[in-house]
């Protein structure tokens, strides 16, 4: 009940006084209601539970947090091979 | 799935595993909240990659489990009415009674349905009119918000036929309830990250002062995990105890400000009783008094129930981190998820059943 799962908003529409969306789960997808997220809008991705997006995904955040994580393991590869003496930077 | 496989890649977990792996001195006991947060990680075997010395403890934070015996045994009599179509969340129907589950009585003839959604249980009550519609509102602070706009959704379009059989529970309470209980071990919590994105997680730095806590904000991928359990072993290691956010895509601290109102106007808080634990102050949410025309118990005179607990099953302990599912007798034999003696093992986020479901049946290694 708290797997909550991103998915993409393509679409949106008012039903019975509702902010109501079309949210995308990887090719299947459902109908949402989009009231706790007024700033919603269509390609954004919400974070869905039990039929309503409690949250909007941050982008830049996502991509920030991975980012990092990718160069660390850079950082420690290139470290790893000049420790093993093989030149810096050259794929193995 | 754009921000799931990303969130899953085993070189990237494998990173943050060295890191933790290498911060760690002492003997650390964490204990993930959410359910969902054990079954992602026993799944993974995350669980199992920590190094020794880092025990991680499975919390109480699974909503069909924690739901208290006296309120299935309330659903079931209300569905054994005829006038009655109960709508629940799927996870509800095979937990175990005093006698019997949801989906025992529907097999009886009672009208019982899995919504998707509280709105699903809306449209029964418009699509019924003379149909009582009951919708069985479990869940935590990630429910809460859906369960009370079911409500408000009734109130709207004037349908008299529908009600809510509320079990809503919070999680700050029983991260309280578990600190201050004699024999705790539990040095660091992962918070469950659904729940802040909320809640946000301001309501968690008291807990975190009061009881020298690092707490850190944790997502549901194997990679989230990773990192929680990594801010929260790089506190512990350094003797900080803070509220930490290792979910910033999705939780902000001051949380979902639409969805809290949504959760406040419907509801208030009040003591509840968590199944296998007891009651724990303030832990609940109840209908405020408004809105008690919605109230299922009232309208269907089920507050007097008589209800009887398993006595070989030990959801209890398992659900305090005091033990794991492998030290029940009856794990694997007399209990699975076709013959469940306690809620943990029916629950896609109870303890029990991500044991049994991911072939955990002897020693965790932990």
């Amino acid at each position: 009940m708290c797997l909550g799962i991103p998915g993409k908003i393509i679409a949106t529409a008012e039903r019975d006084g509702l902010p109501m969306g079309t949210v995308d789960f990887g090719g299947v997808t459902r109908e949402v209601c989009l009231a706790p997220v007024p700033e919603a809008r269509i390609g954004d991705y919400a974070i869905v539970h039990v039929g309503f997006a409690i949250s909007l995904l941050d982008e830049d955040e996502a991509r920030a947090t991975l980012e990092a994580l990718r160069e660390l393991g850079e950082v420690e590869e290139e470290l790893a091979r000049e420790e093993a003496g093989e030149p810096a930077g050259e794929e193995t | 799935m754009k921000y799931l496989e990303e969130y899953r890649d085993a070189a990237l977990v494998r990173r943050v595993l060295d890191e933790i792996a290498a911060t760690v001195t002492g003997e650390w006991t964490l204990m993930e909240i959410c359910g969902g947060q054990t079954h992602s990680l026993v799944r993974s075997g995350l669980d199992r990659m920590l190094p020794p010395g880092l025990n991680l403890l499975h919390g109480p934070g699974c909503p069909v489990c924690i739901t208290p015996l006296e309120m299935i045994d309330r659903a079931l009599a209300i569905a054994a009415r005829e006038d009655v179509i109960v709508a629940s969340y799927g996870d509800m129907l095979r937990v175990p009674g005093t006698s019997g589950d949801l989906m025992g009585v529907r097999s009886t003839g009672a009208d019982v349905r899995v919504v998707y959604s509280p709105l699903d249980a809306v449209t029964l009550a418009r699509e019924n009119p003379d149909r009582e519609v009951v919708f069985f509102a479990i869940g935590f602070e990630t429910t809460a918000p859906a369960n009370a706009m079911s409500v408000l959704q009734a109130e709207r379009l004037g349908l008299e036929n529908f009600s809510v059989l509320v079990s809503q529970a919070t999680v700050p309470a029983a991260i309280r309830a578990i600190m201050s209980r004699p024999g705790g071990r539990v040095e660091a919590f992962l918070a469950a990250g659904h729940v802040c994105t909320v809640m946000g997680w301001s309501e968690y730095e008291p807990l975190a002062e009061e009881f020298s806590l690092p707490i850190v904000v944790t997502g549901f991928e194997p990679l989230d995990l990773a990192r929680g359990i990594a801010a929260a072993v790089h506190q512990l290691e350094a003797g900080r105890a803070e509220v930490e956010n290792a979910y910033g895509r999705a939780v902000s601290r001051e949380g979902n400000r639409e969805a809290r109102e949504l959760i406040d106007r419907v509801f208030e808080p009040c003591d509840r009783t968590w199944r296998g634990i007891g009651t724990i102050a303030m832990s609940g949410l109840g209908l405020r008094p408004e809105f008690t025309r919605f109230d299922a118990i009232e309208r269907f005179a089920v507050s007097e129930i008589d209800s009887a607990e398993s006595q070989i099953c030990i959801a209890g302990e398992i659900l305090q981190g005091r033990k794991k599912p492998i030290d029940c007798p009856a794990f694997g034999t007399d209990c699975t998820p076709a013959t469940p003696l306690g809620a943990t093992m029916v629950s896609s986020e109870g303890a029990c059943a991500a044991y049994y479901r991911y072939g955990r049946r002897e020693g965790a290694g932990s």
